[in-house]
């Protein structure tokens, strides 16, 4: 080629190439993306694991020996000057054949293992597993727990090393649930629950977040999957319904909590949110919303200025979210966000 | 041989497989179509017997305590098919008199074509309103919503079949269609069939099982 | 041939001009020009839009754009790419090259077919207009009901939505009636269907996957235009509907879709391969049959996309082992290309280098595809950017590598300009990096978590290294495009002089003038093998020399006509009239204009 800039181009695409590959490599490693689903922390997913592995194996081999004939054939057949005509071959059936089965029987090793895991993964875990029924709403996620008499929303908790079972459903329109390290996803459908079911082999808290399209605000969809040792969950049960303290009679109380509470009542919150017992409301329950490590649907840190800045104006971090901006006051804000802190 | 093939080739009806552009086109399009109602008739069936309340096809029965009611008249939408079939003869009759010149024929095939395939259109306008009368509106329950997209659909296809023929009628009327044109009026037969075989499954469908 | 119903004047040597010509033109060459230039301005906004995309991307909680703009970005990124796109381009070559490699005149209904680009052409602005309202689609390419239903989405977005799309699919479906009976009854004489070129093999396949599959999409938009225009309930659940029969409706539609994008490619680089490597396309027979495999099994295989909806064990076993098997055809395919090359002498024309590249990244895709026919993997991959990373291997790697690949090739016929070589190659790379870059760490994201169709992400994912990369990675892919645009315009303005065969070509197109002439072959050619201009040059003892443009008197061609374009406005107004609820007068209106063009179009003067 003539033109300067293409056989620049030509010339520096090996090296640029690598230092791609480098960078690539350099942000490969699972461990920097708390998301991942390369990490599996639970059987559902080492299972589902074992088969993204083994495919990716196969494709890496199949990936190599042909990307490989290819680049071989450039080169070796590339027209140099006095080369003879090619032979006008229109074929080779033996050939044809030959690369017919081949890739038969390496998508039968794929198939075989596959379907195993695929019905393994459809049965339901029996009477043992902890119950959790998790209900999709544009924007933020519900989790039930009928064993426990339990409703929450944001953060699903869990104990380590005991079956959950999740049956699964939507109050709106299609969303998807998502446990990047302990089980695949689910779509969730109204009116019909699907199922996923896991054993967490470790503790800790995994971010998650909806993975079906579901309006304005699906990219902050979020929530948090809280594994935690069982004497530690069997303890969060026992205490979560515990009626949430009222401060109103509480002389001892801090009086911006007071006010906070008042607060609560008189400017409408309690039409969406309620503490104990739940009652299905349009917006998240937030009994030990205090507690929780993260809110606005796992989106931000459960700070103090967190809180206040969601209060004050939920429409500047999820613009649409079906939280008003209420119009609150400075001092407001902050007596709301003490009573909520001391829903521990 | 190559002036004899520029000139086979260059003939302005010339075509590799022998049948008219025109009398494939419309082959091609009805294959099309027949996708097009069975998706339809799929999502009937996948709704069929899932209503929550509301009037039901066939016989009275109780869903949620409450006796539904049934709709479908089906003696005289059996006349109406059993026209519809006929009228699908009677074309065939036409066409046969426009290939042979028996303008007599012609037109009053055509005519007895017409007349059936109205008849039909008649039937389903009143059934339609007789149901609206009853309370069966568009949006009522599943049975009401896909048994008018259905049929709609259905007698939309007969409607513009009937223009078409009409059509063809008028240049009929005029002395238009000789036999070296009677491909005009086989196209329009052909879309007729189609759209009665698509009747043939509708009807035992909707109207016959239950 | 020409139909007897319209009138035939003599063709002239010299070719109208003028604005008006081309508004009635019914020339399949000037038709496949429309609908190349038309489909490459709409690339470009789905272009535009993608790289807003990618700004917005760049930054963890950026609010470069708000989440409504951004998620009618990338809706609209992906219908304009798909139907706008993709699918006209592949037009443009249907139109071009059909009846020139089948050695006919015309294609079997010229005026149907002027319809078709009309049809596009005001589909595809009917649904851009809907950006002047603030209202553009936003519900996803693939609109899933319910959140589609009125009750989630009051607005007009979803309305422009299934109207454009309907208005469409009119246009797809008149072309496919159309280039269906062009294959099967205007081939040469001699010329048998396993003697056809095997861009037209691919093509007829495609057209029928299009007669087939378009119906079915047609069906659940109406349903969905119904529910949301009267009040039904089909994809309602407080009235029993269920969703769930938006995606089997869509899919059945939706995958056949995915293989009328990428079989035009699959001839195109079947045309391209085998004469830059100077020997003939490798198993002939077994890419028939492969192509019409993949095309009715990809009907069996729609639920692969459907793996979390929770079908049950029965059907997921079921489409991951049909998915599975649509493989195998498609490796074959690949192996035949390679085997093209093998023994042969490659020139490495820029046309070439698109065909490989084509190769290259379409492996890729396919690899990536298989390991999501799996459903215990694709419950992670799903609808994260793993997938997002896969269809645009192979849709951009593929298809688009393939198009662009072949304008290099065909340009000289269309426009009797050769495109710089060397402008070429600066693009192929630029394209080939800033592809790679672009959409390879997808994979690498999707699989640590980050999901489709997010507005933003948070720093704490850590994916805002990846994200910067493809964001730089389409900079680059702009750039390449602002090159190619460059090339046009800069060998636009020599004369138009190139030969009829710059590259040694095997089949009809090459043996007439560049660019040919309006009735394409002065003589009708006799055809008796495949590779026709190969066997004919060998009976002349290894070349034929440069053909000359004559009169064409006594060679009548259609007349050109008003009334395509009429009745593609009749369309268009009485779909129209279902944007924000059914408006009567504007029903009426369009039938009427609809009527008065299919009348004037039947009874034009005979």
């Amino acid at each position: 080629m003539s033109h300067p800039t293409g056989r620049r181009l030509a010339h520096w695409a090996p090296a640029l190439t690598l230092a791609a590959l480098v960078l690539l490599v350099a942000a490969c490693s699972p461990d920097q993306y708390p998301q991942t689903t390369l990490r599996p922390r639970a059987d559902y997913a080492r299972d589902a694991d074992a088969i993204f592995r083994l495919t990716l194996g196969w494709a890496t081999v199949v990936f190599v020996l042909v990307e490989g004939a290819l680049l071989f054939a450039l080169y070796r057949f590339r027209n140099r000057p006095g080369a003879a005509d090619p032979v006008q071959s229109h074929g080779n059936t033996t050939l044809e054949i030959v690369w017919t089965i081949i890739p038969a029987f390496i998508l039968a090793m794929i198939a075989v293992p596959t379907v195993r895991t695929i019905f393994k993964t459809a049965t339901k875990p029996g009477p043992e597993a902890l119950q959790v029924e998790v209900i999709g709403h544009q924007w933020w996620w519900e989790f039930r727990y009928p064993q426990l008499g339990i409703t929450t929303a944001g953060e699903l908790m869990v104990p380590s090393g005991r079956t959950v079972n999740l049956e699964m459903t939507t109050g709106d329109v299609l969303h998807s649930f998502w446990l990047p390290q302990f089980a695949g996803k689910r779509d969730v459908f109204p009116n019909r629950y699907n199922n996923l079911w896991f054993k967490a082999e470790v503790e800790g808290n995994f971010p998650a977040q909806c993975v079906e399209f579901c309006g304005i605000q699906h990219g902050r969809m979020a929530y948090r999957i809280v594994s935690m040792k069982p004497e530690a969950f069997d303890a969060w049960a026992a205490n979560f319904n515990q009626p949430p303290r009222d401060f109103s009679a509480d002389t001892a109380a801090n009086p911006l909590v007071k006010q906070g509470q008042a607060l609560f009542q008189a400017k409408g919150c309690v039409g969406c949110h309620s503490l104990y017992p739940a009652l299905p409301l349009i917006g998240p329950n937030l009994h030990h919303v205090g507690s929780r490590s993260h809110i606005a649907a796992g989106t931000l840190e459960n700070t103090d200025e967190n809180l206040a800045k969601w209060i004050q104006n939920p429409q500047a971090w999820k613009e649409g979210v079906l939280m008003p901006n209420l119009g609150l006051k400075d001092d407001e804000v902050h007596a709301l966000v003490a009573y909520l802190r001391a829903n521990q | 041989m190559a002036d004899t093939a520029h000139a086979h080739a260059d003939d302005h009806h010339y075509t590799a497989t022998g049948i008219d552009n025109r009398k494939l086109a419309i082959w091609t399009f009805i294959g099309s179509e027949c996708m097009f109602f069975a998706s339809l008739i799929g999502t009937y069936l996948v709704y069929k017997g899932r209503d929550v309340s509301g009037p039901m096809p066939h016989s009275t029965w109780l869903l949620k305590g409450v006796e539904q009611e049934q709709m479908l008249e089906i003696p005289l939408v059996t006349f109406g098919t059993a026209l519809l079939l006929f009228s699908s003869f009677f074309v065939v009759l036409a066409l046969n008199g426009a290939q042979r010149g028996n303008r007599k024929q012609l037109l009053g095939w055509l005519c007895a074509t017409i007349f059936c395939g109205m008849f039909f259109v008649g039937m389903q306008v009143f059934e339609f309103t007789h149901f609206a009368h009853r309370g069966m509106g568009y949006t009522t329950n599943l049975f009401s919503s896909t048994f008018y997209t259905l049929t709609g659909f259905h007698g939309t296809h007969v409607t513009i079949g009937l223009i078409w023929l009409l059509s063809v009628l008028a240049v009929a009327l005029r002395g238009k269609l000789p036999p070296e044109k009677s491909l005009n009026l086989e196209m329009a037969a052909l879309y007729w069939h189609f759209v009665d075989v698509v009747w043939i499954v509708i009807f035992p469908v909707v109207y016959l099982i239950r | 041939m020409a139909t007897t119903a319209i009138e035939q004047t003599p063709a002239h040597s010299v070719e109208a001009t003028g604005l008006w010509s081309w508004i009635t033109t019914v020339d399949h060459k000037r038709i496949g020009i429309l609908y190349g230039a038309t489909a490459f301005l709409f690339f470009l906004l789905g272009g535009i839009e993608a790289l807003v995309i990618r700004l917005q991307l760049a930054q963890p909680n950026s609010t470069l754009v708000s989440p409504d703009t951004y998620n009618q970005l990338f809706t609209m990124h992906g219908t304009t790419m798909i139907f706008l796109g993709v699918m006209p381009l592949s037009a443009m070559y249907f139109n071009f090259l059909i009846p020139l490699q089948l050695g006919a005149r015309d294609v079997a209904f010229p005026r149907l077919n002027a319809f078709s680009y009309w049809v596009f052409l005001l589909g595809g602005l009917l649904i851009n207009v809907s950006w002047l309202f603030g209202a553009a689609p936003n519900g996803g390419w693939f609109g899933y009901a319910n959140l589609t239903t009125k009750q989630f989405s009051p607005g007009m977005n979803i309305d422009f939505w299934t109207v454009g799309l309907q208005i469409l699919g009119v246009a797809s479906l008149a072309a496919a009636v159309n280039f269906f009976v062009t294959t099967v009854n205007l081939r040469a004489p001699g010329m048998k269907m396993m003697q056809m070129p095997m861009f037209v093999w691919m093509s007829f396949i495609t057209q029928i996957l299009l007669l087939l599959s378009f119906p079915i999409i047609t069906v659940a938009l109406v349903l969905l235009m119904i529910d949301r225009t009267f009040g039904t309930h089909f994809f309602v659940p407080s009235g029993g509907g269920d969703p769930i029969l938006w995606q089997h409706l869509f899919w059945l539609f939706g995958h056949p879709e995915v293989y009328i994008l990428i079989l035009p490619s699959f001839g195109i680089v079947s045309e391209i391969l085998p004469v830059f490597s100077r020997k003939p396309l490798f198993g002939y027979a077994a890419m028939v049959f492969s192509g019409v495999f993949i095309a009715f099994v990809g009907f069996g295989v729609w639920a692969h996309h459907m793996f979390a909806t929770g079908m049950g064990p029965f059907a997921d076993a079921f489409f991951s082992l049909a998915t599975m098997i649509i493989a195998i055809p498609t490796g074959v395919k690949i192996f035949n290309w390679i085997g093209t090359m093998w023994g042969g002498r490659i020139e490495f024309k820029t046309a070439m280098l698109f065909a490989i590249g084509f190769l290259g990244m379409f492996i890729m895709g396919g690899l990536s595809g298989v390991m999501h026919a799996s459903p215990p993997a694709d419950l992670q991959q799903t609808d994260t950017y793993f997938i997002v990373a896969h269809f645009h291997y192979v849709l951009f790697g593929g298809a688009i590598f393939a198009l662009t690949g072949g304008a290099y090739y065909w340009w000289p016929k269309m426009f009797g300009r050769m495109l710089d070589e060397s402008l070429g190659k600066v693009h192929f790379w630029l394209m080939m990096i800033g592809f790679n870059l672009t959409f390879f760490p997808m994979h690498i994201l999707g699989l640590n978590g980050m999901p489709r169709r997010v507005y933003t992400y948070s720093e704490e994912s850590n994916f805002k290294l990846l994200n910067q990369l493809e964001t730089l990675g389409s900079l680059i892919l702009a750039v390449s495009f602002l090159v190619f645009m460059y090339n046009i315009w800069k060998t636009w303005r020599i004369k138009a002089t190139a030969p009829a065969d710059p590259w040694n070509g095997a089949t009809l197109e090459w043996s007439i003038p560049s660019p040919p002439q309006v009735f394409n072959f002065p003589a009708l050619p006799q055809v008796s093998t495949r590779d026709a201009l190969w066997e004919m040059k060998r009976a002349a003892g290894g070349s034929v020399p440069e053909p000359q443009r004559v009169s064409g008197k006594g060679i009548h061609m259609p007349n050109p006509s008003f009334y395509p374009l009429v009745a593609a406005i009749g369309v268009t107004v009485t779909l129209g009239g279902f944007i924000g609820g059914s408006h009567l007068p504007v029903h009426i209106a369009g039938v009427a204009i609809l009527l008065f063009g299919v009348y004037s179009w039947a009874f034009e003067p005979a």
